[in-house]
C-alpha cells in the first residue's frame, strides 16, 4: 500500500507544480503593467520603472517564478495591487465565507443523496425508484444559479424565511450568518445530489448482484443489515470518487453562487480582481483552487485504501 | 472494411425495434429535436424582432401576445428563448467538437502506445482536469476578454481530458481481442487498426459521451454568460437572460422562469437521449445502471 500512496503522492506533487507553472504563464503573458496600474497614468517612465525595479519585475522569468512558487509554499501570496494588503488577509477574509459554504453544500448533497441511492437501489424498478430517479434525472438538469433564484423568490421574496442576499459576517452571530449561507448551501447541493444520488444507486445494485451478498442473505442476516453494513461499504469507492469530484465543482460553484447572492467568497473576489486587473490577486486564487482540487482528489485516493482493505496488499 | 465485432447478432431492425421500444430514447429524442428545430426556425421566424427594443412594452407578464412575457426592454421573452437557443447548441456542439477531435485521437494514441506517452497523456488529463472548468474560463477571458468564442474554447479545452480517457479505456478493453491480433498478422499498422478496428468499437462509448458532454456544455455556457463571461449583448443567452432577471426577481419573475426552464428541458432531453442510446446499444450498461 505504501507504494500505492507514495505513487499518488507523487502525482499530485508533480500535478500541483505543473498547475503553478500554467497559472505563472498565463499571468505573464496577460496584457498591462502592474507597476503602471499602481502608480496611475501621470507617473513618469522613471517611476515606473523604478516600481518595477522594486516588486522584482524585472527579474528573470525563472528566478520570477520561484520566487512567487516559493511564496506561496511560505502561504506569502504578495500584495494586492488596489488593496494595497497582503494577498493572504484577504483570501483568509474570504474564504471564511466560501469554505463554509462548500462544505454546507458536500454535507447537505451526501446526507440527501446516500438515503436517496440505498432507498432506490433496494427498490429497483418499483415505483419509488421510478419516482427517485426521475427526480434524480430532473435534478441533474438544473443549473445551480437558476435554483438559486427560484429559491430566492420563494423563500425569500415571498416567505420571507431568509435573507435573498449578503452576509452579516461571523461576528453577528453564528446561527445569523448560517441563515443568509442556507439558501446558498441547498442551491449549489441539490444538483449535486442528484448526481450523486445516481451513482450511489448504480454502484449498490452493482455489489447487491454479487455473490457474497447472497452468502450474507443466506447466512439469515437481516435484509436491512446487509445492504446498509455489507453492500454500501462496498459501493463507497464509486460514490468516493464522485464525491471528491464534486468538492472540485462545489468550490468552483461558490464562485457563481456567490454572485447570485452577494456573498463576500473568493469567488465576488476573483471577479472584482478580474475587472481591476489586479492580477496577483487572480493568481493566487485560482492557484489556491486548484491546490484544493488536487489535495482533495489525492485524499479520495487515500480513503479508496481505508476503505477497500483489498487495495491495502496490492501496488 | 471496418468490423463491428462488439454487435454480432445486432441487425439494424433489432436496434430500431429496441429503439422503439425505449421510453427514455423516445421523450429525449423528441425533446432534443424540438429545441434544434427551434433553434432553427428562429432564424427565419420568431413571434416578434429581437433586436427591437420596444419600451413601451417592458416587463409585461405573460399574456396572449406575449406567452411568456417581456424583458426590461420590451423584448418578447419567447422569441429570446429561440434565439438563444441556436447559441447554446452551438457553443455546446464546438465545444464537443474540440474534446472530440483533440481527445479521442489522443486516448487511442496513449493506448496503441502505452508505456511513456500513455503515462504522459495520463498526467496531462490529471492537470487539465484540476482546473475546473469555471476557473479556465475565468483565467481564458482574463486574458483574452469574455466573448461567445472565448466560451467555447474554455468549454472545449475542459472536454478534451473527459474524451482522452474515455477513449482510452475503450481503446485498452478492445486492443487484446483476438481480431486486433488478427488485424496486426495482417500487417496493419497501429494507426490503421486505430482507426479502421478500434474507433468503430468505441464509438458507442463516444456518442453516449458526447450526449452528457453537449449537455453539460449547455449548462456552463449557461453558467458563463450568467457571470458575463460567455455571449454578450445584445445577442440574446439563456444564461444572461438569467442575469437581467436576477435583480428584477420581486417586480418580473417571469423573466428567470422560462429561459432557466428552457435550460433545464434542453439538458434533461438531451441527458435522457444519452441515458437511451447507452441503453440500445449496449446490453451490459443496462445492467450498470
Amino acid at each position: 500500500m505504501t507504494a500505492y500512496l507514495l505513487k499518488r503522492l507523487i502525482i499530485a506533487a508533480l500535478t500541483l507544480v505543473l498547475a503553478s507553472m500554467v497559472v505563472f504563464a498565463v499571468m505573464e503573458i496577460l496584457p498591462g503593467d502592474p507597476a503602471r496600474l499602481m502608480l496611475g497614468l501621470n507617473a513618469s517612465a522613471d517611476q515606473v520603472e523604478m516600481l518595477r525595479n522594486q516588486m522584482g519585475l524585472n527579474a528573470p522569468l525563472v528566478l520570477r517564478y520561484l520566487h512567487w512558487a516559493g511564496g506561496l509554499l511560505s502561504l506569502d501570496f504578495g500584495r494586492s495591487y488596489t488593496y494595497s494588503v497582503p494577498v493572504i488577509d484577504l483570501v483568509r477574509e474570504r474564504i471564511a465565507v466560501s469554505l463554509p459554504l462548500a462544505l454546507i453544500a458536500l454535507a447537505l448533497s451526501t446526507i440527501i443523496a446516500i438515503p436517496v441511492g440505498v432507498f432506490s437501489a433496494s427498490r429497483q424498478g418499483r415505483a419509488g425508484d421510478t419516482l427517485a430517479m426521475g427526480a434524480a434525472q430532473l435534478g441533474v438538469a438544473v443549473p445551480n444559479f437558476w435554483f438559486a433564484l427560484m429559491l430566492i423568490y420563494l423563500f425569500a421574496v415571498w416567505l420571507h424565511l431568509v435573507p435573498a442576499g449578503g452576509f452579516p459576517g461571523w461576528g453577528a452571530g453564528i446561527w445569523t450568518a448560517l441563515k443568509s449561507l442556507i439558501l446558498p448551501a441547498v442551491a449549489l447541493a441539490l444538483p449535486q445530489a442528484a448526481i450523486l444520488g445516481r451513482v450511489a444507486r448504480s454502484a449498490l445494485i452493482e455489489v447487491l448482484n454479487e455473490d457474497y451478498i447472497r452468502t450474507a442473505r443466506a447466512k439469515g442476516l437481516p435484509y436491512r443489515a446487509v445492504l446498509w453494513r455489507h453492500a454500501l461499504r462496498n459501493a463507497m469507492i464509486p460514490v468516493l470518487t464522485i464525491l471528491g469530484l464534486q468538492f472540485a465543482f462545489l468550490l468552483a460553484g461558490t464562485i457563481i453562487i456567490e454572485n447570485v447572492f452577494y456573498l463576500p467568497g473568493l469567488g465576488r473576489l476573483i471577479f472584482q480582481a478580474i475587472t481591476q486587473r489586479d492580477l496577483i490577486v487572480v493568481e493566487s486564487i485560482v492557484m489556491l483552487l486548484v491546490a484544493a482540487v488536487i489535495l482533495i482528489n489525492l485524499l479520495v485516493d487515500f480513503s479508496y485504501a481505508i476503505v477497500d482493505p483489498r487495495l491495502r496488499g496490492r501496488q | 472494411m471496418t468490423m463491428r465485432v462488439d454487435l454480432p447478432e445486432e441487425t439494424i431492425a433489432g436496434v430500431l425495434a429496441k429503439a422503439l421500444g425505449n421510453r427514455s430514447f423516445l421523450i429525449g429524442l423528441a425533446i432534443t429535436l424540438l429545441i434544434v428545430a427551434v433553434a432553427f426556425l428562429s432564424f427565419v421566424w420568431t413571434p416578434y424582432d429581437v433586436t427591437k427594443l420596444v419600451i413601451a412594452d417592458k416587463t409585461q407578464a405573460p399574456s396572449w401576445a406575449h406567452w411568456f412575457g417581456t424583458d426590461h426592454f420590451g423584448r418578447d421573452i419567447l422569441s429570446m428563448i429561440m434565439v438563444g437557443a441556436r447559441n447554446s447548441i452551438a457553443v455546446a456542439l464546438v465545444a464537443v467538437g474540440i474534446g472530440m477531435g483533440i481527445g479521442v485521437p489522443l486516448g487511442a494514441f496513449a493506448a496503441a502506445r502505452g508505456g511513456l506517452a500513455d503515462e504522459a497523456l495520463m498526467r496531462v488529463n490529471d492537470l487539465v482536469f484540476a482546473f475546473p472548468a469555471l476557473l479556465s474560463a475565468i483565467m481564458i477571458t482574463a486574458i483574452f476578454g469574455p466573448g461567445a468564442v472565448n466560451a467555447i474554447i474554455a468549454i472545449g479545452i475542459f472536454n478534451i481530458p473527459v474524451f482522452a480517457r474515455v477513449a482510452r479505456a475503450g481503446a485498452l478493453a478492445i486492443w487484446p481481442r483476438e481480431f486486433i491480433l488478427a488485424a496486426r498478422a495482417a500487417g496493419k499498422g497501429m494507426t490503421r487498426i486505430s482507426i479502421e478496428h478500434i474507433l468503430p468499437n468505441i464509438a458507442t462509448l463516444l456518442l453516449v459521451q458526447g450526449t452528457i458532454q453537449f449537455a453539460l456544455g449547455i449548462l456552463a455556457e449557461a453558467g458563463l454568460s450568467y457571470v458575463g463571461l460567455g455571449a454578450q449583448p445584445p445577442m440574446p443567452s439563456w444564461g444572461r437572460m438569467l442575469f437581467d432577471a436576477q435583480t428584477r426577481m420581486v417586480t418580473a419573475p417571469w423573466m428567470a422562469i422560462f429561459p432557466g426552464m428552457a435550460i433545464v428541458i434542453t439538458v434533461l432531453g438531451l441527458n435522457l437521449l444519452g441515458d437511451g442510446i447507452a441503453d440500445i446499444l449496449d446490453p451490459k450498461s443496462r445492467r450498470r445502471r
